[in-house]
C-alpha cells in the first residue's frame, strides 16, 4: 500500500518512465548499475522494474545516510528492500562488500551506484572499484548499465524538496567482465556504457 | 445549483465525438495505403483522447469552482513540468524552479478562488517576476544567468499565469449573467473546435504552408476554412454567453486569431529546444502542452476583453 502511495508520488512529481533499450525485464541474477544524481535514484530506478522483480531486486545504500534515523532505516529497508553498506568503513570490517555478496550468493539482483555519492554532473564520474569486485566474485550475474536522466536537476544535492522535472530511466545492453580485464580498464568500459545511454 | 444548459452542451459535445468515433472507424475499414494507415490511426487516437479529456471537464464542471480550479492547477503543472523539462536548466536553477511549482502555481489558483482579482493578475508578473531571480542569485552561478531566468519566467508566465485565465472567468462579476462556467465553456470550445477544425480543413485542402519552418502542419487553408468555420461556431452559441450575436462572432474571432498565434508561438519555441513533441501524456496529441499552447494565449485576451467590456 505505503509502496504504491511511494510510486505514485513519485512518478507524480518526475515521471521516470522506464526504456528498455539495451535489454528486457528478466528474472536472471542481474547487477544494475547506474550514474548517482540525488537521493530519488533508488526509488525511481526500483519503481521502473516489473513488481515481481522488485521483490528480489536490492538496492544498495549508504549506512550513514539511510541509517540515521529509524524512518530512513525504515524506508530503505522494508519498503525499498536496500541493504546497507558502511562505504566509510568505520566499523573495521574487513569487507564493506560483505552484505552485498551475501545477497548476491541467494541468488539476489543487486541496484548499485557505482561512483559511491551523488554528483551535480550530467554524466557519472568516475567508478569506484566496488563494482568490479562483484562482477570478478559472482560472474554469472549481467551487469545491466542504466541511465538515470534528468535526476541531478530535478533533486540536486543540497535541495529540500524534489523539483518536478520528468526524468526517464534506460537500460543498456548487459556487459560482463572479460577474462584478461584489469580493474581500471573494466571500469571505464563500464562507464563508457552508461554513457553511450545518454 | 448546475445550469441546465450545460447538460446538454456536454450532450452535444458527446453527439460529436460519436460522429467522430463513427468516422473514424469507417475511415478504418476502407484506408489502403501505410500513410493514410498512419493519419487514420492518429486520427481515432486523438478522438480516444478527446473523449478522455470532455469526460474530464465534464465531471469537473459537474462538481463546481473548486474541481475546476484543481483540474486547471494540474493541466498548468503538467504543462509546466513539460516546459520545464525540456528547457534545459542547471542543478542550481533548483530553487526557482521550486518556487514556481510549490509557491507561485498553488497561490495562482488560491487568488482565484478567493477572488482576489487585483493580487491574481500581478501576483506572477510582478511578485515571481523579481523573486525567481533573486532564488537564482544566491546560489552564485552566473553561467547564462540570463537566459537560465528568461527561460524559467517564460514557462511560469504561459503554463501557470495565461492558462489559469481560462478558470478564471469563473470571478467575473457580470451583471445579470451568473452562469460564468458557461463563458469557461464557451472559451475552451471555441479554441479547441477552432484546432479540430484547422486540422480536418488541413488534411482535407490544405496546400499553402503558413510558416513552413515553425509548423509544417499549418495551412492557409486550414486556418482560412477552420478559424470561420470554429468563428461561425462560436457565433452561434451566443445564447450561453452575455454577448450579442456580433459581439459573440467578433469574441470568437478574437479567440481563434490568438489561438493560432499560440500554437505558431508554441511550436517555434518547440522546435528551438529540438523536440516534436511537449511530451507523450495525451495519446495522438503530444503533451498536455500541445493541447494547451492554443488555449494559453486565447485565455487571458478572452478574460480581459470580457472584464474590459462587460464588466462594470
Amino acid at each position: 500500500m505505503i509502496e504504491y502511495a511511494l510510486i505514485g508520488l513519485t512518478r507524480f512529481l518526475v515521471g521516470g518512465h522506464p526504456h528498455w533499450q539495451g535489454t528486457i525485464p528478466s528474472d536472471r541474477q542481474r547487477i544494475y548499475f547506474a550514474n548517482h544524481g540525488s537521493h530519488l535514484d533508488t526509488i525511481l530506478l526500483w519503481a521502473a522494474l516489473p513488481s515481481h522483480l522488485r521483490a528480489t531486486t536490492h538496492p544498495v545504500a549508504a549506512l550513514d545516510y539511510w541509517g540515521r534515523s529509524r524512518l530512513h532505516r525504515w524506508i530503505a529497508i522494508r519498503l525499498l528492500n536496500s541493504v546497507l553498506i558502511d562505504r566509510r568503513g568505520s566499523r573495521g570490517e574487513a569487507d564493506v562488500l560483505a552484505p552485498l555478496k551475501q545477497k548476491l550468493a541467494q541468488g539476489r539482483s543487486l541496484i548499485i551506484f557505482p561512483e559511491g555519492t551523488r554528483s551535480n554532473e550530467r554524466l557519472p564520474g568516475p567508478f569506484k572499484s566496488g563494482l568490479f569486485n562483484l562482477a570478478n566474485a559472482f560472474p554469472k550475474a549481467e551487469l545491466v548499465p542504466v541511465f538515470l536522466e534528468n535526476l541531478n536537476r530535478a533533486f540536486p544535492k543540497g535541495a529540500i524538496l524534489p523539483a518536478p522535472i520528468s526524468c526517464a530511466v534506460r537500460f543498456g545492453t548487459p556487459i560482463s567482465l572479460r577474462a584478461d580485464e584489469g580493474r581500471d580498464e573494466f571500469l571505464s568500459r563500464a562507464r563508457t556504457a552508461i554513457i553511450a545511454l545518454a | 445549483m448546475i445550469d441546465q444548459r450545460i447538460i446538454w452542451l456536454f450532450l452535444g459535445v458527446g453527439a460529436l465525438l460519436v460522429v467522430a468515433s463513427i468516422i473514424g472507424f469507417v475511415l478504418s475499414l476502407y484506408v489502403k495505403s501505410d500513410g493514410a494507415r498512419a493519419t487514420v490511426g492518429n486520427l481515432n487516437d486523438r478522438v480516444r483522447a478527446w473523449w478522455i479529456m470532455v469526460a474530464i471537464f465534464a465531471i469537473a464542471f459537474w462538481f463546481g469552482k473548486t474541481v475546476t480550479l484543481v483540474l486547471f492547477a494540474l493541466t498548468s503543472f503538467y504543462c509546466l513540468r513539460e516546459f520545464i523539462t525540456l528547457t534545459p536548466t542547471r542543478p542550481s536553477d533548483h530553487r526557482p524552479v521550486a518556487a514556481a511549482f510549490y509557491l507561485f502555481l498553488p497561490l495562482q489558483y488560491y487568488l482565484i478562488g478567493i477572488s482576489w482579482q487585483s493580487l491574481f493578475s500581478i501576483a506572477i508578473p510582478v511578485y515571481a517576476f523579481l523573486l525567481l531571480p533573486v532564488l537564482s542569485v544566491v546560489k552564485g552561478d552566473t553561467i547564462d544567468f540570463l537566459q537560465r531566468t528568461s527561460k524559467i519566467q517564460w514557462g511560469l508566465m504561459l503554463t501557470v499565469y495565461c492558462v489559469s485565465h481560462a478558470p478564471a472567468l469563473l470571478l467575473l462579476k457580470i451583471p445579470n449573467f451568473q452562469s460564468n462556467v458557461l463563458l469557461l465553456f464557451f472559451l475552451l470550445t471555441v479554441v479547441q473546435i477552432s484546432d479540430v477544425l484547422q486540422y480536418v480543413f488541413g488534411k482535407l485542402f490544405g496546400r499553402h504552408k503558413v510558416a513552413p519552418n515553425v509548423s509544417p502542419s499549418k495551412t492557409w487553408e486550414g486556418l482560412i476554412g477552420g478559424g470561420f468555420s470554429a468563428t461561425a461556431i462560436g457565433a452561434s452559441l451566443w445564447w450561453i454567453t452575455p454577448f450579442n450575436q456580433p459581439e459573440a462572432a467578433v469574441i470568437s474571432f478574437l479567440i481563434v486569431v490568438a489561438g493560432f498565434c499560440g500554437g505558431l508561438v508554441l511550436s517555434a519555441v518547440k522546435r528551438s529546444l529540438g523536440a516534436k513533441d511537449w511530451g507523450a501524456m495525451i495519446e495522438g496529441h503530444g503533451g498536455a502542452l500541445d493541447r494547451m499552447d492554443s488555449v494559453s494565449f486565447a485565455a487571458p485576451i478572452f478574460f480581459h476583453v470580457t472584464n474590459y467590456f462587460f464588466v462594470p
